[in-house]
């Protein structure tokens, strides 16, 4: 990778940062499961590793989260863009170069960030941790040229239209650095008090409402219709999803701070809107599925659909739990309970991460023009993410019932700690079933790299065979 | 106003702070002898910035502050004639205008010549509470990953105490209300459990007064050494009580008491101040 940072942009073969990209995404997602097993580890058993602080809890609860979310999910979002972006528009990556670079500069800044995390350096805001030299980093280094390099892709395609997908890529790259923005600016400002309380929240729901999930699902757009042939169901209701997104998802933040002593205007607004999720939700998901018609045997047959089907089918749930959860008629009950966390899994690592697995799967073998080291792996690795997560959701709804039962019959809070403890190892068995999979999968895509059968230039769709050069590819 | 004064300037990472060690923050003490004088009065709670620590951006805020008594600290308080430079202490008062309670902060350096240094000096190691700096361990520590600072709505009220109100937070940063409760909600603790010696055993080793706790110890705040100046010996202490978990001694081993600039003693002080 380092011989590209400063190599001429002919030299750098296309691809590079998409590969470059594909396989970090995949290194974070190991540390970041990795330490959401041991986390979910020492909730189980609270004498498990002690009397260090770098190695307690609180130091690595938001290490765990952030490396998700930004390592692993944000950069197989870049990873996927950097490769769906061009095919789409029957063009070359903008600039490979700065990809190569934005990919560089990932790798360090989130290390960076997240060292000082895990030292103790946070800004104290739950989802925007990081203190705000480091948000600088993330805007400047990371966001902002992966914006430009998509926009620019999108911009010099050479085909008329733009599809769905790159709508939403070109609009989320966009909107993801104005919430960072926005989102981060208390901590700069210095704002208190429930205003800082209220951006907090604001930033937590919308770098999932306008990043996370419309890319996520603008990459099912993609790997559905290019991997069974079907044509997408519907523009229309692409459209529809998109700007029901646009709209619906970015005001509800409110609905995290019901019982704050915000305004109750502004509270039952974010709740309606909330509500009003479900709308992107219902056209996304009848959308894809619609597309699969005649195609469902390779749900079954085939790995990449099946990651991305099951993916699209969690958003069923997914949605209507967040559609209705944060309505005061139930919120009141499960609100800061383990259901929350349920949830939050459900959104990033049930939906989201099938998605993005499916696009980390299918673009690395494009890319590198070579199949899959082990189907069987793979398969496993599906098996072993979808019994985990499952575990784990189970696991975390019930203990979230448990405890919403135990606030309003006003049980001694003790009594439902003890009353969860199963559930917290059955949580720490889920967990680590996914760090484990996940595990088998980084051996996987290495031994693609390495020893994959290589797949004839011929068979490869037209405009990826012309934009990769040279023989085998020996990256990293 | 007493949140944000006893809590200093931004909490999370800030210039004053950059790696969350509870630098730059107020000491609020508890005094009963006037410092200048030394003549005795009611008892007061005083917040006392030293040299160079700065405000917290609110007191000068009349959006933070609310209008009437941001005017009423301005002309009664004299809260504009104090400056970071020299320090100054704070408290808060009352006045009724038009039979309305108005709350405002005075600045007692320059209304009675309360001294930084001879406010500090007046207040005995116990009438001190390190909040400032045990917020900062509050929010360096995780705390809010497992307890909320904010009770839910409805029944939550009756057992964790009342719902805040609109303002209450003002100038206060970062709020840390969390999200997920693993715990016991902590708004009110310190009216719930006000036993100094209860929390330095739970923090040391949550099972030692709770055997089915799963908070984490926090023995590592403790530091060095404790309050009298001897080392502390961990290997030892866990060691003791490993036995005395599994049933081979009677008694578990005794907790050192943290030393007075140690990290848990500024928590404990921050716990046990949330009333
Ligand atoms: C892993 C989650 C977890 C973390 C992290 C945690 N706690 Fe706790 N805490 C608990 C649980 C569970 C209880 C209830 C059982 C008990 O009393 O130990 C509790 C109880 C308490 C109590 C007693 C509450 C009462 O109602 O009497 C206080 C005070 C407290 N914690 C403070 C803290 C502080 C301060 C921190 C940060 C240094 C912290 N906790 C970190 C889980 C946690």
């Amino acid at each position: 990778m380092f011989k590209y940072l400063f190599a001429k942009a002919e030299d750098i073969p296309a691809g590079s940062a998409a590969i470059y990209f594909g396989y970090s995404s995949i290194v974070w997602f190991v540390i970041g499961t990795g330490l959401g097993s041991f986390n979910a580890a020492k909730l189980a058993f609270p004498d498990f590793v002690t009397g260090s602080e770098i190695l307690s809890f609180g130091h690595m609860r938001q290490v765990h989260v952030l490396a998700v979310i930004l390592g692993w999910i944000s950069m197989a979002f870049a990873m996927a863009m950097m490769y769906i972006t061009p095919a789409l528009g029957n063009t070359k990556l903008w600039s490979e170069k700065l990809g190569v670079w934005n990919c560089f500069l990932w790798n360090v800044g989130l290390s960076i960030g997240l060292f000082g995390l895990w030292m103790g350096v946070t800004s104290g805001r739950e989802y925007s941790d990081l203190p705000w030299p480091i948000d600088v980093v993330v805007i400047l280094g990371l966001l902002v040229p992966l914006c430009i390099n998509v926009i620019m892709t999108i911009k010099t395609r050479r085909t008329q239209g733009i599809y769905t997908t790159n709508w939403f890529f070109g609009a989320a790259t966009f909107m993801v650095i104005i919430v960072f923005t926005v989102g981060n600016s208390p901590e700069f400002f210095q704002l208190t008090g429930l205003t800082e309380a209220y951006l907090t929240w604001w930033f937590a729901h919308n770098v999932l409402g306008l990043w996370i999930t419309p890319v996520a699902a603008a990459i099912s757009y993609y790997v559905v219709p290019k991997v069974t042939g079907n044509p997408l169901y519907s523009h229309r209701i692409g459209h529809l999803h998109f700007w029901s997104v646009v709209v619906f998802y970015s005001t509800p933040a409110a609905h995290h701070l019901m019982s704050a002593p915000l305004p109750e205007w502004l509270k039952s607004f974010a709740s309606v809107e909330g509500v009003l999720i479900l709308v992107p939700a219902i056209a996304f998901v009848s959308n894809l599925l619609l597309t699969m018609t005649g195609k469902w045997r390779m749900f079954v047959e085939n790995i990449e659909i099946k990651f991305t089907i099951t993916g699209v089918l969690m958003a069923i749930p997914l949605n209507m739990q967040g559609g209705f959860q944060q309505t005061r008629a139930i919120n009141w009950y499960i609100h800061g309970t383990g259901w929350i966390v349920a949830h939050a899994h459900l959104a990033l690592l049930g939906f989201s991460t099938f998605l993005e697995a499916a696009a980390v799967y299918y673009g690395l073998q494009t890319l590198l023009r070579r199949k899959l080291y082990s189907l069987g792996l793979a398969n496993f690795h599906f098996w072993m993410l979808l019994i985990g997560f499952t575990t784990y959701w189970v696991s975390m709804t019930i203990a979230g019932l448990i405890q919403g039962a135990g606030k309003i019959y006003e049980v001694p809070y003790i009594d439902v700690v003890i009353a969860e403890h199963p559930y917290m190892i059955a949580r720490w068995v889920g967990g680590t079933m996914v760090f484990l999979g996940n595990c088998v999968w980084l051996y996987n895509m290495y031994m693609t790299a390495r020893e994959g059968t290589a797949i004839p230039v011929g068979r490869l769709p037209t405009n990826v065979n012309r934009i990769i050069r040279g023989g085998n590819y020996r990256g990293f | 106003m007493d949140r944000q004064l006893s809590f200093g300037r931004v909490g999370g990472f800030s210039y004053e702070d950059p790696f969350l060690q509870g630098w730059g923050k107020p000491i609020t003490v508890q005094i009963n002898q006037d410092p200048k004088t030394g003549a005795a009065i009611e008892s007061t709670r005083a917040f006392v910035y030293e040299k160079d620590v700065p405000f917290p951006n609110g007191i000068r805020h009349p959006r933070i502050l609310g209008k009437k008594p941001s005017a009423a600290s301005e002309s009664k308080g004299r809260i504009n004639e104090a400056s970071e430079d020299q320090g100054a202490v704070f408290i808060v008062r009352e006045v009724v205008e038009g039979g309305v309670m108005i709350p405002y902060i005075e600045n007692a350096t320059a209304t009675r010549g309360w001294l930084p240094t001879a406010t500090l000096a007046n207040a005995s190691d116990s009438q001190r509470l390190h909040v400032g700096k045990g917020k900062i361990m509050f929010v360096r520590e995780g705390c809010w990953w497992c307890h909320t600072l904010l009770p839910e709505q409805t029944q939550d009220w009756q057992y964790f105490g009342a719902p805040p109100m609109l303002g209450d937070f003002n100038g206060e940063s970062p709020t840390a209300f969390g999200s997920d409760r693993k715990g016991p909600d902590l708004t009110h603790v310190g009216s719930r459990n006000s036993s100094r010696e209860w929390m330095v055993m739970h923090f040391f080793n949550p099972r030692l007064v709770q055997p089915h706790s799963i908070m984490p110890r926090y023995d590592y705040l403790w530091g060095e050494k404790d309050v009298g100046g001897n080392t502390i010996d961990y290997d030892g202490w866990r060691a003791a009580y490993t036995a005395y978990a599994n049933g081979e001694s009677i008694y578990p081993p005794e907790v050192p008491l943290p030393a007075a600039d140690s990290e848990a003693r500024a928590l404990i002080d921050f716990v046990l101040n949330l009333k």
